[in-house]
């Protein structure tokens, strides 16, 4: 018995309460990411966004949370009940399990494996498949084109991303999320990589379906895309996942370039703050782009969303891979 | 070089940024919003809002029913019975005003010789059921009685305009 208690059940333990220190701040911060973003927005179309609820109206991604738990969850006739109840909890799952390999601060990681940034692209690819589903279990219209457009452009954006972390690869000469980190002590992949750190970030905007490339929700003409049938906490999932997406790909931006828990410069002020208080903050910082991009930009049309990612990131982020390669070589810069 | 202007601006997204740049401006700029309900914008003199019946000061109601206000209500919302009183005065019996018939035109209190029917500035006055939106004579005398001193001082306001 106490064997069993001090090799099973207590590791398994441990690991579910490092999975909740991960989870629970995870889904605070994606409900204030809501709240941030109506007012980041707000902000921006000189209104004052939500400022009712509690002080400031901090309490009102909560009681958005409550009305959509008390909510009636339809079911449409037409749909394809397991599959339509499925597609919400898988695109909320791949939003979550991401952050299993996301190293926090220098160690504050759940599962070191050494090939966490292929683990990350796994997951962030996994994703269009509870969109897919989505569209196509609702059996309506609008999802599935909405469905059909986000699967397209998941794909081109892939690619680019795929080249984008190559490069970075190139760069660290590792697949463990820590040591990229510990690979841009003293100078930021972003500086030496300006480019592709900018296509990365839009990549990552189009990859999370956010604006200016949320075609498949393009309220004028889909409605509201694949999630037009989802009502209460169904939709409440597809929302979580889909802002925890956001978040996790910002997680990865500040991984790869920004220089993850590192602080901005090694001197005495800067470090006393701990790791994961930088991670956050520059987290922060790349999602309030997100939402400063969405305040700013008009939608992309579709062929547009198209021709950028094959024409213009594909064929450049190329050409970055072969020129950084070929430095590396040139001048002997091999990392260790 | 305009093929190489127009593609320079497009690589390096100088557009974008200043796009960019100026709603990061409007971010920090004072917000216009109005905090409805504990904050109001101001209202016109003109402003036509929930209808009133006036009384004179010493508490005669203004009303002679006339009914001109009901011939020129294009809505067709204000209904009048009329019988002379005791003491021989024309008054009306019955003064109702279906608020969701009024289209808020403003005709009745144009038309009224006596100024006893008036829009005054209160629109807050919504229901949660469709008959309370039937006013009588009563309510809207109760209006008119709770309203008073803004009517007066609009219409003293407007006065030299008309």
């Amino acid at each position: 018995m106490v064997e069993f208690w001090w090799s099973y059940a207590w590791p398994a333990l441990w690991i579910v309460l490092k999975i909740m220190l991960i989870i629970l701040p995870l889904l605070i911060a994606v409900a204030y990411l809501t709240y941030a973003e109506r007012k980041v927005i707000g902000f921006m179309q000189l209104r004052m966004g939500p400022n009712v609820v509690g002080p400031f109206g901090l309490l009102q991604p909560f009681a958005d949370g409550l009305k959509l738990m008390a909510k009636e969850a339809i079911i449409p006739t037409g749909s394809n009940r397991v599959v339509f109840l499925l597609a919400p909890m898988l695109t909320f799952t791949l939003g979550l399990v991401g952050w299993a390999v996301i190293p926090v601060a220098d160690g504050w990681v759940l599962s070191n494996i050494n090939v966490g940034i292929l683990y990350l692209f796994a997951i962030s690819s996994l994703g269009v498949y509870g969109i897919i589903m989505a569209g196509w279990a609702s059996n309506s219209v609008y999802p599935f084109l909405g469905a059909l457009r986000s699967a397209a452009q998941m794909v081109s954006y892939e690619v680019s991303i795929g080249f984008v972390i190559v490069t970075v690869l190139l760069l660290v000469g590792s697949l463990n999320l820590s040591d990229i980190v510990r690979a841009q002590e003293g100078l930021w992949f972003f500086i030496p990589l300006f480019p592709m750190f900018v296509i990365f970030f839009i990549s990552a905007l189009a990859e999370t379906n956010r604006a200016p490339f949320d075609l498949p929700e393009a309220e004028a003409e889909l409605v509201s895309g694949y999630n037009v049938e989802y009502s209460a906490m169904a939709f409440a999932l597809f929302f979580l996942g889909e802002y925890a997406n956001m978040i996790l790909m910002s997680a990865m931006t500040v991984i790869l370039f920004l220089g993850g828990w590192l602080a901005p410069f090694d001197v005495a002020p800067f470090t006393w703050i701990p790791g994961f208080i930088w991670f956050s903050i520059k987290v922060s910082f790349v999602l309030f782009v997100f939402l400063w991009v969405r305040a700013t930009l008009p939608r992309y049309r579709y062929d547009q969303l198209m021709r950028l990612g094959w024409k213009v990131f594909l064929p450049f982020s190329l050409l970055w891979v072969v020129l950084t390669a070929g430095v590396i070589v040139a001048f002997d810069w091999f990392p260790k | 070089m305009a093929f190489l202007d127009r593609t320079a601006r497009g690589l390096l997204l100088l557009e974008i940024i200043r796009g960019m740049w100026l709603t990061l401006r409007y971010f920090f700029k004072r917000k216009v919003t109005i905090n409805y309900p504990y904050e109001k914008g101001p209202l016109s003199p003109r402003f036509r809002g929930e209808h009133v019946l006036r009384r004179y000061p010493n508490g005669e109601e203004r009303c002679i029913a006339c009914k001109l206000c009901e011939a020129i209500c294009p809505a067709q919302a204000i209904t009048i019975e009329a019988e002379p009183r005791e003491d021989g005065s024309r008054r009306t019996t019955r003064y109702d005003i279906d608020m969701t018939k009024c289209i808020y035109c403003g005709f009745c209190q144009e038309a009224c010789p006596v100024d006893a029917i008036v829009e005054g500035p209160n629109f807050e006055f919504a229901t949660e059921t469709r008959e309370e939106l039937m006013y009588n004579k009563d309510k809207l005398l109760e209006n008119g009685d709770r309203w008073e001193t803004e009517i007066a001082a609009a219409l003293a306001a407007d006065a030299p305009y008309r």
